[in-house]
């Protein structure tokens, strides 16, 4: 299949072109950067799709992936290869990974006010201010458009091809490249608005938290390839290499080679995911605009975080067979993914910001991925990591949706405030129909409401691998994550679209533009629909009338053949517990301050705070790492202590050698002349005014020399 | 080019030249003009007939070239002996630049021109005599009538503060250094029995051992005083700074050499075993030198005297050279007389052009003259990466095969030796840094002109030669390889 | 034409001064005249080098393009030209970064041609370095270089100039005297210091030297080579020069400084440490190794420490050159070993881009001095609202210094950590810390100058790059991402030689 070859090499080509395309010519066109952008988009969406499909039709796809290769560079004997290959799992990724974007790219003409006038006094950097215009007699703003419009679809750009690069690589380095890429294009874009210190220094704190996990994951690159040579997947990842690397043992902590390098690779995993502890850039990330937050904290980037967890799972759960207990990795990995689930929400629960909240949602679905991963369910994780990148996607645009809303209706009303606090909302509904029929569809998926919806299933899939794992404390543990995520996204509904408006603002909110809410009602069909490709034959009633297609395409040993009824029972009760009981504290929501939660104020506040990590980690690196430079290494070592010795052998230098004249040359050696001398002056102190006497006085002496000079030559000789 | 040795052409070398001073004698009181043209044509005779005498020098042949006899005093073998080998013919010219420079450079002199004039000639000549003389009494001769010229120019044109006593010290200092040899030679060339003074002849006898070792150091360290030995480099740097500029220029770029030349045809040349014997001493003596002579540099304020004690540092080099007795140290030694030659008569000329216009040589009062004098400030530049042995100028192909050569026999020297370097380096930044560069101190020197084309050229001239030899070293190696060859023969073939 | 293509390196080699002669000649007041001249004359050994690098025969083993011209007979040392895979890139590197450098000095106004004269004797010294093969004519361009540096520095320089420059020159001359006597020694004990005969004779010696056991003497001659060249790269602790030198130095100057004399350290170590003393460095290879270690992690944090914009990355050349020599280090101890040809590889090609990158960013931080005369960073800051070109440029040049995947920095750092990994794990993973530094010091200086609310002192007066300074920037660019994406153009030459010799 040729002509499927090169599509495969295209899909990512076309964002790179329209990337290169916009920041070198068109950034100050606004439509022919979209066009350029959403074209690129569009073409490598087809062309993903063909695969994707091509792929799915292909009966024996499992045993024979799509796969291809340039030679890169060569060290030593060793080839590098830049390589693309597809599997069940690329597939995967391709799919949902196209759609996003392409549904994110439509939505972002509309975010960025596209059609708009230019704001007198918008400048690039901030967001846009909004233009005046003059209704009867009285000044009111309208939104105005974004002034680094083309910039914004350039980076864009940038990030899919890296995200496609990412989902297509056939080794590890090529998946470097594409991940390192987005993390500088999610430092570019949640600093879109550089000018705000806000923005800049939540890039800033994303760029790094994520760097510290890439370089461990660097580190393991590096491990993973002086241990066996290669960073290819076919090679790290088969039978006699994973063997191998199990038998060699690493001094460190008892793993052996695999897990080692399973875990270094996952501590990039951590900071690209956002998992605790690194989790700590991702609230901060909702600096950026929307469609940033609902492409980089949904859709696309955490997730390569998981779909890289996938990939290394054979080296995670190196030396473990189905149904034996948890090795050392594995019980990392796992607890750190459920103790993220519970702990991101918490935190969701106590966000007053529409889309801080969904952040710690982000944080929390992104636990349970992980926690799959760790007890051994990689592909449960991937069919959740499927459904979440469409529901939480939606989430993030349709809280877009709200902001603007919300800002629409506070320009026009001219009342000032927070257009993200969810208790200064309200009854928005009415206002904003779609938004809200989607965000509920979205927020049900989130919630995991039964049956119907994507995230039920992709979550029981989860919750009944966690309940095979022996132990069940990650079963309890998500159990637990769940009722709550069930409980803060109807909490949120309830704020945000229930009840009255609480603010002018939200009374004259309107709905926003077409080409925000069609990407809407796309991505809600999919927070549905996509839930029934993965229905478990063992599923009570309607399992087997539904064939499960996920399983036979990615091929899960269908872990759940003894389907105990126990998780899915708790699944259920969780999740509409959870929400009933969101909605009764929140519906008769009155003022826009109390928090029906918060019943203990300093712990509400304290979790609020994300368990105040960031000042935590303020005291323990931040500040000792601006000391240990600019005092300790610039000041102290540099200044103090090397160039101390400098300067003091310099001047001992020059010490010696005030030493030699003062001590030797002058009193000793010229001193000694001098009295030899002075004798002779005095002999000749009457005619030494006369130089011609001197001269006389010289003759005599040299003369003299040349007298004995032949007379001790006739004495010797003769 | 036969013709040209046919030609006795050191002996019109010496003789023209001379007849130039004598005539310029003869001139009325009180003439300017005259005396310097004629001081000019003289001069630029040695000088052309000194460069003949290099080039045509024939590299292939061993032994001494351009060689002219006259029976003088056949009873006590006394005999009037010139010529050449690879060793003096670069000296010859080198006398025949610095002289010609230093008669450039005092165009100007308002005061008894005449006298001025006649005296640097006679000087040039009796310099370029000693390089020249095949005869041990010969030698002396001219060696001993050199004396006057100097005394008398720095006690008529010196420095007021300093001429009487730099003068008197210097001609003390050099009656003592020459008496000391001329004692040794006289024994050595009376245990010798052969009744000449002929260098040649004497150079046949092979002198018992014993006698080498007694006479050695009296010869070698006699003439070594003038090179500026230590603990005997005293009069060095005071004569420089008492002297007037021509003859800073002709007493460290030539007669300095003079002192060691002489140290080496008559020392090493006539005793090889005690020069074998003592060389250990002369080692450590000449390291002395370097370093120290370095640090003492590095710590005056006076910028004459910075370059008068560079000097005594850098002819450390030239006799560490020769104590290691083998192919490299003296090959290394020769192109360091010839290229510290040059290079300090170029820094004396400077020092002497800032100085006649600032008339102070203070390095705090001086400053920015790189303004004023640009082509002076790179001429000075250029000297001083000479010293500081910086590749791509004579300085470092002559002081690289000396630390070749003392590798080979003392290895320790090379390594404290090698201090000297980065001091020198040190002392000519800072002196370049003061004088040259930053501000100009205008009202304390208030207006300064530059320096006129006769000086150009002279600036640019050795700056060339400078230059030419370290990058093209073998323009001149070879002559001097053609004169340690016969000298490592002496050694046994080192 | 065929004298030209035997003769070629002493062409490349000496063209420069050539020039430097031509522009002697040309009247100082004539800037244009001397510029343009200038900027002519440095492209001619840019298109030759070419000419070799298409002419390069990559099977072939050992040095191409060879030549051998009389000099100093009389002790027996010859200017012996030739390159290989190593020294072929930095030649490239030299003859690129020399025509950019004069590009970037069209605003010196004071004594101009002295100015240019200087960087076309520089770039003569420098190539020299890497194009001599005999140890003697190394050692002379070695030294060469340093001159017309120090003048620039002295010269041109800012305030601190004269403390600068001293330094400067009294810190790597005392660090070359170990390096001279050496190389009397050895050539004087292998009767030669044709490069190629004297790996031979040298490493042949048995006997005791001096009654000094051979195995200490070689010890102390290494140790005398390492450091000489340890001052150049610099490896901490003899660093502290490099700062001072580059925030004095004049953006030209600094381009060269930062992108080619810093590499004349780390090629020292490749041609001549690692094939003279084999074992020593073997055995000393854990001491470079800490050494280096130190100043990737304490570079990156004294950059991190700065307010100077130009301190900062002056700083990151330091923690960027430390990979170098961890990289050499770790083929030191593992000569012969994959591991080793992929270091090497690595150390190589990072000098490469870093020359690169580093005169790029010496030269955007002349480009803001230039209009607001300070390089204090928290004087800067909002500037990518008023210069959104520039602002692209630096980001793209600080993500190519930072290693970002898909430009030049990152295939060299990941074969390096690779490479050395194995050979001194601790050390490269302490080695990480630097390089998240290296993000975190990157990152503040991007923040700082482009990012945040505009510093209304500097409004007025704040344009965007010019035509000029883009011109500048735009080859460099393209290298890094040329490296970046196809390795291939440089990582074949150099695996040719590496495979040969490691």
């Amino acid at each position: 299949m040729m002509e499927l070859d090169n599509l495969v090499w295209l899909i990512p080509v076309f964002p790179l072109i329209a990337f290169a395309v916009i920041l070198l010519f068109t950034t100050r066109k606004r439509v022919l950067s979209h066009s350029i952008a959403i074209g690129s988009v569009v073409l490598s969406w087809l062309a993903s799709m063909i695969v994707v499909v091509s792929a799915v039709l292909t009966p024996d796809f499992k045993s024979n992936p799509i796969h291809l290769e340039i030679p890169w560079f060569t060290t030593g004997d060793t080839p590098f290869v830049i390589g693309a290959q597809v599997d069940a799992l690329g597939a995967l990724g391709l799919f949902f990974v196209s759609w996003t974007v392409l549904m994110i790219f439509i939505y972002s003409t509309g975010y960025h006010n596209f059609g708009q006038p230019v704001g007198d006094k918008d400048q690039p950097g901030l967001p846009p201010q909004g233009a005046a215009y003059k209704e009867h007699g009285k000044t009111l703003l309208q939104p105005s458009v974004e002034p680094m419009y083309g910039r914004f679809f350039g980076i864009a750009s940038l990030f899919a091809f890296a995200m496609f690069l990412l989902i297509l690589a056939d080794n590890l380095l090529t998946l470097y490249i594409g991940w390192e890429i987005m993390g500088l294009c999610s430092y570019l874009l949640i600093g879109f608005w550089y000018a705000k210190p806000s923005a800049r220094d939540a890039a800033v704190k994303a760029f790094i938290t994520t760097r510290l996990g890439d370089v461990f994951m660097l580190l393991g690159l590096a491990f993973l390839y002086a241990r066996t040579g290669s960073l290819q997947y076919s090679v790290i990842f088969s039978h006699e290499t994973l063997s191998s690397l199990t038998s060699q043992g690493t001094g460190i902590f008892g793993l052996n080679a695999a897990a080692l390098a399973g875990l270094l690779l996952f501590i990039g995993v951590v900071g690209k995911s956002a998992q605790w502890p690194l989790h700590v850039w991702l609230p901060d990330a909702m600096e950026g605009p929307t469609p940033v937050s609902a492409m980089i904290h949904a859709a696309t980037m955490v997730s390569a975080g998981v779909y890289l967890a996938i990939r290394i799972f054979p080296l995670i759960s190196s030396g473990w067979e189905t149904g034996a207990p948890l090795t050392t990795a594995m019980i990392v990995v796992s607890s750190i993914g459920a103790f993220t689930a519970l702990f991101g929400s918490t935190i969701a629960l106590t966000q007053r910001d529409v889309k801080r909240t969904l952040a710690y949602s982000t944080i929390s679905q992104l636990g349970y991925m992980i926690a799959a991963v760790g007890i051994g369910a990689p592909l449960i994780a991937a069919f959740h990591l499927l459904t979440h990148a469409f529901f939480k996607a939606l989430l993030f645009l349709d809280s877009g949706s709200v902001i603007h809303g919300m800002e629409h209706g506070q320009m026009h009303s001219g009342e000032h405030g927070d257009a993200q606090d969810m208790f200064r909302m309200g009854g928005l509904a009415r206002k904003m129909p779609i938004t809200f029929f989607t965000f509920f569809i979205g927020a049900l998926a989130l919630a995991g409401f039964p049956l119907l919806t994507a995230g039920f299933w992709s979550k029981d899939a989860i919750l009944t691998s966690a309940y095979a794992v022996p132990g069940r404390i990650i079963f309890w543990v998500l159990v637990t994550a769940a009722f709550l995520t069930a409980f803060y996204s109807m909490r949120q509904i309830t704020l945000v679209f229930l009840g009255k408006p609480r603010t002018d603002g939200a009374a004259h909110a309107s709905e926003s533009v077409k080409s925000m809410t069609i990407p809407l009602i796309f991505l809600a069909v999919f927070a549905v629909a996509i839930g029934w490709i993965g229905i478990p034959a063992a599923f009570p009633l309607i399992g087997g009338h539904v064939p499960d297609f996920l399983a036979e395409f990615l091929g899960i040993s269908a872990e759940g053949e003894v389907h105990s009824n126990v998780p899915l029972l708790a699944s259920v009760i969780v999740s509409l517990g959870g929400m009933l009981l969101g909605w009764l504290t929140y519906r008769s929501q009155k003022g826009t301050e109390k928090d029906a939660i918060a019943v203990i104020r300093p712990v509400y506040n304290f979790v609020q705070r994300g368990y105040d990590f960031d000042r935590l980690y303020n005291v323990l690196f931040v500040r000792p790492a601006k000391w240990v430079s600019e005092v300790f290494t610039a000041k102290w070592v540099d200044r103090v202590l090397i160039d101390g010795i400098l300067h003091t052998v310099a001047s001992g230098a020059l010490a010696l050698g005030s030493l030699f004249r003062k001590g030797v040359d002058v009193p000793v050696i010229n001193g000694g002349a001098d009295l030899t001398a002075r004798g002779i002056q005095r002999s000749g102190a009457g005619i030494r005014h006369v130089q011609t006497g001197q001269v006389q006085q010289y003759m005599v002496m040299s003369i003299f020399v040349l007298v004995i000079a032949a007379a001790l030559a006739l004495v010797f000789i003769v | 080019m036969t013709w040209i040795n046919d030609l006795p052409i050191l002996t019109i070398m010496l003789a023209v030249p001379l007849l130039f001073a004598v005539a310029i004698l003869c001139l009325p009181a009180g003439s300017k003009n005259a005396p310097r043209w004629l001081a000019l044509a003289g001069g630029g005779f040695l000088f052309l007939l000194s460069t003949i005498v290099f080039f045509v020098f024939d590299k292939s042949t061993p032994g001494y070239q351009f060689v002219d006899t006259f029976n003088w005093l056949p009873a006590l073998g006394i005999s009037y002996r010139v010529g050449v080998d690879g060793i003096s013919a670069p000296m010859v010219f080198l006398t025949g630049i610095v002289l010609l420079s230093g008669i450039v450079v005092s165009w100007k002199i308002e005061d008894r021109p005449r006298e001025f004039f006649s005296y640097i000639l006679f000087l040039g000549v009796s310099v370029a005599g000693v390089f020249s003389s095949l005869d041990v009494f010969q030698l002396f001769f001219f060696l001993e009538i050199a004396v006057f010229p100097k005394y008398l120019m720095i006690v008529m044109w010196g420095w007021p503060q300093k001429k009487e006593y730099g003068g008197m010290k210097l001609t003390l200092y050099l009656f003592l250094g020459s008496m000391l040899a001329l004692a040794g030679i006289l024994a050595v060339v009376s245990k010798a029995g052969i009744n000449s003074f002929d260098i040649t002849q004497l150079l046949g006898v092979k002198l018992d051992v014993g006698v080498q070792k007694l006479w050695f150091p009296f010869v070698f360290i006699g003439f070594a005083i003038l090179g500026g030995l230590f603990p005997f480099y005293n009069w060095a740097p005071d004569g420089h700074v008492a002297a007037p500029t021509a003859v800073s220029m002709l007493l460290a770029g030539v007669e300095m050499k003079v002192g060691v030349f002489a140290a080496l045809r008559l020392g090493i040349r006539l005793m090889p075993e005690g020069a074998k014997f003592w060389a250990p001493l002369i080692i450590v003596l000449a390291t002395i030198n370097i370093v120290y002579g370095a640090f003492l540099a590095l710590v005056q304020k006076d910028f004459k005297y910075i370059i008068g004690f560079s000097s005594v540092s850098h002819m450390g080099f030239v006799l560490l050279g020769f104590a290691s007795l083998n192919a490299d140290g003296l090959l290394g030694a020769g192109m360091q007389m010839f290229s510290h030659g040059v290079m300090t008569a170029l820094f004396f000329a400077i020092v002497g052009m800032v100085y006649d216009r600032t008339h102070t040589r203070d390095l705090e009062q001086l400053g920015g003259m790189s303004r004023k004098m640009p082509l002076a400030a790179l001429g000075f530049i250029v000297a001083g990466l000479v010293s500081m042995g910086m590749p791509g100028f004579s300085g470092f192909v002559s002081e690289f095969p000396i630390f070749m050569g003392t590798w080979q026999a003392a290895p320790v020297a090379a390594i404290v030796a090698v201090i000297g370097v980065v001091i020198t380096a040190a002392y000519i930044l800072r002196t370049i840094g003061n004088v040259f560069f930053g501000a100009f101190p205008a009202e304390k020197l208030g207006e300064v002109s530059d320096i006129p084309w006769r000086d150009k050229v002279i600036v640019i001239g050795l700056s060339i030669i400078l230059i030419a030899m370290g990058i093209f070293p073998s323009l001149i190696a070879p002559v001097i390889e053609q004169g340690t060859s016969s000298v490592l023969a002496l050694l046994g073939g080192m | 034409m065929n004298w030209l293509i035997d003769n070629i390196l002493l062409v490349v080699l000496f063209l420069p001064t050539l020039g430097a002669l031509i522009l002697l000649c040309l009247p100082g007041s004539k800037s244009r005249l001397l510029l343009w001249t200038a900027l002519g004359i440095s492209l001619i050994p840019l298109a030759f080098t070419v000419v070799m690098l298409l002419r390069f025969n990559y099977s072939a083993e050992g040095y191409q393009f060879m030549a051998d011209y009389q000099w100093y007979a009389a002790i027996q040392s010859s200017l012996k030209l030739g390159v290989d895979g190593i020294s072929l890139p930095m030649v490239l590197l030299t003859t690129l970064l020399t025509p950019l450098a004069v590009l970037a000095s069209f605003k010196i106004s004071q004594n101009l041609k002295a100015y240019l004269i200087l960087f076309l004797l520089l770039e003569t010294g420098s190539l020299g370095v890497f194009v001599s093969l005999d140890l003697l004519m190394f050692f002379v361009f070695w030294e060469v270089g340093l001159v017309p540096m120090y003048f620039l520095i002295n010269q041109w320089g800012g305030e601190n100039r004269n403390y600068a420059s001293l330094k400067f020159i009294l810190f790597t001359m005392t660090g070359s005297l170990g390096l001279l006597l050496a190389t009397q020694l050895i050539g004087v004990v292998s009767g030669t210091y044709d490069l190629v005969q004297v790996v031979a004779k040298w490493n042949a010696l048995d006997q005791p030297l001096f009654g000094i056991p051979i195995a200490t003497v070689k010890t102390i001659a290494f140790w005398a080579f390492a450091i000489a060249f340890a001052v150049k790269v610099p490896i901490w602790p003899f660093h502290t020069w490099l700062p001072d030198a580059h925030t004095e130095a004049p953006t030209a100057g600094s381009m060269i400084l930062a992108g080619v004399l810093l590499k004349l350290g780390a090629y020292g170590f490749l041609r001549f440490v690692l094939p003279f003393f084999p074992e020593q460095s073997a055995h000393f290879a854990g001491a470079l190794a800490i050494l280096a270690t130190l100043a990737i992690v304490l570079g990156a944090f004294g950059a991190y420490g700065q307010k100077d914009f130009k301190r900062l990355v002056a700083y990151s050349s330091i923690n960027h050159m430390g990979m170098v020599v961890l990289a050499i280090a770790a083929a030191a101890a593992a000569a012969g070993t994959p591991d080793a040809a992929s270091a090497v590889n690595g150390s190589v090609l990072l000098m490469f881009s870093h020359g690169v990158a580093a005169a790029g960013m010496f030269f955007l931080v002349g480009v803001i001095y230039d209009q607001t005369h300070t390089r204090d960073l928290t004087r800067l800051g909002g500037f990518w609202q008023k210069t959104p070109v520039y602002g692209g440029i630096l980001i793209f040049t600080s993500m190519a210094a930072l290693g970002l995947p898909g430009l030049s920095g990152f295939v060299s750092e990941f074969l390096i950590v690779s490479g050395s990994l194995p050979v001194f794990t601790v050390l490269t993973a302490v080695a990480m810390l630097g390089l998240l530094f290296t993000g975190l010091y990157t990152l503040k200086a991007i923040r700082d100058v482009l990012h945040g609310p505009f510093n209304v002192e500097w409004a007025g007066h704040l344009n965007d790059i010019s035509k000029r300074e883009t011109a500048v920037m735009v080859p460099l660019m393209l290298f890094m991402i040329g490296l970046g994406i196809w390795p291939r153009l440089l990582l074949d030459i150099i695996n040719a030689a590496v495979k040969h010799i490691f």
